[in-house]
């Protein structure tokens, strides 16, 4: 095996661990931190159900990104749905074709889709970087890491497309790694500069996941204000350190 | 009326280009020594300085702080900076200045945070916007929470759902507890602590005003409404804000309540130790005194043996009560489960309208087309009845229900996208002046609109603040201070008692 490879082979581990384990932490780490207060944003469900829906709405049409600009949410939107689109492509490289979701995977819709939404991705992204150097009020909000956040995936966009329109890289061999990986049966991996470059970018991204702002994603879901249900006249909420003011003076009794 | 310079309004909503500073002067006064120890705050040794040790303090502050309001560490974390609340708040709209959007006054804590308790922040402290915390810092974040009336009209928006308000909250209290508490909030809570209301109205005055109150009504209408105080057994506590007592238009509001609850034949009172529905507690986001504020209300109620509390017209108020009052001072199972605990009084008012209790006469609202501000707090913090929504619909169906004239702001300025009235959240005091007037400007703009449009020439509220807060600021923008009427002053109008009479020329004199 090259060095290259083992190089590459320990990078996708720590990536991989990393990416687990610090989304894990943080997911920990906001549910040991109680809500002490009811804080739905009004109208909110009343029924765990709605709640479900409000998500489903959120995470689905991000309804309140498009009620607030509908610039932002074009892009923002183009550029999501298609990095699942991107990710439903890429399953194939990680499923055997022996596997059951194998036919619904390497079917023609889902490659022939994954296969564009690169371009929509692309566009998507250069729209949000416009708006951070256009738009005075994002420009004045962004931080560096803002703009490299987008660079680094434009980045990984288009080696992507340059890897399926320009310069081809021995496909059956990338799989032989990525599975060897999972049954830790290690094999050599294609040396072309711009798979290289994607590969790298993206464990990058894997990497820094769990400590930067792309904490949104897992995060969303554990914000007060969207997923509580609106019943706090029916039925009594309370922190276990609100309950131990409650246990040391009595007036609630 | 002082020369401030005001906004301009259009037809049509116009986001301004940032103006960085513009508002960096707007600084309250900050809490003397009194103030701070009134609270159980420490103080410094000279005013305006910070406490010694305030920085360790702070982070140990902030530290705590992350580890009790889930809030605070999920929304400092997950900001993706997406700019979508920017132009949300009235207070960015009104000043221009960039520190008013809502992402970049969260940002004065967050990059603290970042700094102090995040691997980027700590590393590489340039790329992910991360400062120390410095005496400046800390300046900037008492000038710029002072400029956010935590009416979360910015988490609306917010892909997701990231509150200001909770930071603010969280800032104001870590601000206070290192010697920079805000004069105003600090001067009124020690007050309903020990007397039972924000104006430090003793019981012998109170005494006094719901006397006059009842010889008033007599006077007018020829029935005789009650106004009782701390009378035991009776059915209702109503707990409403003191303003109600004493200011224009709020008290039109509290005759309203007590003909209503005159028509339906309640035994009521209201008492002299919760003779105050406000709870600054939830504006400076401090957790035990919000606590100790609601705690009275349940003091009151077990004494006077009541079996329903009933709130009054307040926006804030409403919003600790419908979704704290259960966790503060709760449980409330010596009430009687058959109402909700607490209701609003609008939701006895339309149950009310609903069984035909009550003989309205629209007509007696004939010399007015009215408009309905939302609150922030009750739009996007509370219900008023049993639906999601029902916070707008419930108000709007009682002002139809009781007037023939009725037109809606532009739907992009009311319901859950409401505006503040640009006085909420512990700013109504005269040294933010400047800010309130330009703070109003959105809510004022779409006012003048459907006032040039539609006609409309009154707009009706269901917030004290609100209600004090146009009164000052509507005559700035070209109206007068009477154009804010309470929805209860119109049920209060066209409400008919049994055996009333003998208004009829009043009211004309009123048309006229």
């Amino acid at each position: 095996m090259s060095a290259l490879s083992i190089l590459y082979v320990i990078l996708f581990y720590v990536a991989m661990i990393t990416l687990v384990a610090g989304i894990t932490n943080k997911l920990l780490q906001y549910k040991r931190v109680p809500a002490p207060l009811k804080i739905a944003v009004t109208p909110a469900p009343l029924t765990k159900k709605g709640v479900v829906y409000r998500f489903f709405t959120e995470v689905v049409l991000f309804n309140s990104l498009f009620r607030a600009t509908k610039w932002t949410w074009i892009f923002s939107f183009m550029f999501h749905a298609s990095l699942l689109l991107a990710f439903f492509r890429h399953l194939r490289y990680v499923i055997s074709p022996d596997s059951f979701i194998w036919p619904l995977v390497n079917n023609m819709i889902v490659q022939s889709f994954g296969h564009y939404a690169g371009f929509a991705m692309v566009v998507g992204l250069l729209g949000l970087l416009a708006r951070r150097f256009f738009v005075d009020r994002v420009r004045y909000i962004s931080s560096i890491s803002d703009y490299l956040m987008l660079l680094l995936i434009l980045g990984i966009a288009i080696t992507g497309l340059g890897i399926a329109y320009v310069a081809h890289t021995d496909i059956v061999q990338l799989k032989a790694f990525i599975m060897g990986l999972f049954l830790f049966d290690w094999q050599n991996l294609p040396s072309d500069p711009v798979l290289l470059a994607h590969l790298t970018m993206v464990l990058f991204l894997a990497m820094i996941f769990p400590i930067s702002k792309l904490l949104h994603a897992p995060g969303l879901f554990m914000s007060p204000t969207r997923y509580q249900i609106d019943n706090p006249r029916e039925k009594r909420h309370l922190s276990p350190w609100g309950a131990e003011i409650e246990a040391k003076d009595g007036r609630n009794a | 009326m002082a020369d401030y310079e005001i906004p301009e309004t259009h037809e049509f909503p116009i986001i301004p280009s940032i103006m960085e500073g513009a508002m960096a002067h707007s600084i309250p006064f900050v809490a003397g020594e009194e103030f701070q120890s009134d609270m159980g705050f420490p103080s410094p040794e000279e005013p305006g300085q910070l406490i010694d040790g305030w920085k360790e303090k702070f982070l140990e502050l902030m530290e705590e702080k992350l580890s009790k309001y889930r809030s605070l560490q999920v929304f400092m974390d997950i900001c993706v900076k997406c700019g979508a609340c920017t132009d949300k708040c009235h207070y960015f709209i009104g000043t221009a200045d960039p520190k008013n959007m809502p992402v970049a006054r969260q940002d004065l804590l967050r990059k603290v945070y970042r700094r102090y308790f995040t691997f980027a922040g700590k590393y590489f402290p340039k790329l992910v916007g991360a400062v120390d915390l410095t005496e400046e810092v800390i300046k900037d974040m008492y000038s710029y929470y002072h400029q956010c009336s935590e009416c979360r009209r910015c988490a609306v928006f917010c892909p997701f759902g990231i509150d200001t308000a909770e930071v603010t909250m969280a800032a104001r209290d870590m601000l206070a507890m290192i010697g920079m508490g805000q004069k105003y909030s600090n001067q009124i809570i020690p007050k309903v602590h020990k007397i039972g209301n924000n104006l430090g109205l003793p019981e012998p005055a109170l005494v006094d005003t719901l006397e006059g109150l009842e010889e008033e009504v007599e006077d007018d209408i020829e029935v005789k409404v009650r106004f009782p105080l701390d009378e035991k057994g009776a059915e209702i506590l109503l707990v409403t804000p003191s303003a109600d007592f004493f200011a224009e238009p709020h008290i039109d509001g509290l005759i309203g309540y007590a003909k209503v609850f005159h028509a339906t034949g309640v035994t009521w009172t209201l008492s002299s130790k919760a003779s105050e529905a406000a709870n600054f507690g939830l504006f400076i986001g401090n957790y035990e005194h919000m606590r100790q504020i609601s705690l009275r209300i349940r003091d009151a109620a077990k004494e006077l043996g009541v079996k329903r509390i009933i709130f009054g017209e307040c926006g804030h108020a409403w919003r600790v009560a419908y979704n704290h009052l259960n966790t503060l001072a709760g449980p409330w199972d010596f009430l009687d489960q058959n109402y909700p605990i607490p209701q609003h009084i609008l939701e006895f008012t339309k149950d009310a309208l609903d069984r035909n209790l009550l003989n309205i006469d629209k007509s007696e609202n004939d010399h007015m087309t009215l408009t309905f501000h939302d609150s922030c707090n009750i739009a996007r913090a509370s219900r008023i009845g049993e639906t999601p929504g029902s916070q707008f619909t419930t108000p709007r169906q009682v002002i139809q229900a009781v007037c023939n004239n009725y037109h809606d702001m532009a739907a992009d300025t009311t319901h859950d996208a409401t505006f503040c009235c640009g006085g909420g959240g512990g700013l109504l005091t005269d040294d933010l002046m400047e800010l309130r007037l330009k703070g109003a400007q959105p809510r004022m703009e779409s006012l003048k609109n459907v006032i040039s449009d539609h006609g409309v020439t009154h707009m009706a509220a269901i917030c004290a603040i609100c209600k004090s807060q146009f009164t000052k600021v509507l005559p700035y923008y070209g109206m007068t201070m009477d154009q804010i009427v309470s929805v209860h002053q119109l049920v209060s109008n066209a409400i008919i008692l049994e055996g009333q009479g003998g208004d009829e020329a009043e009211d004309s004199d009123e048309a006229a």
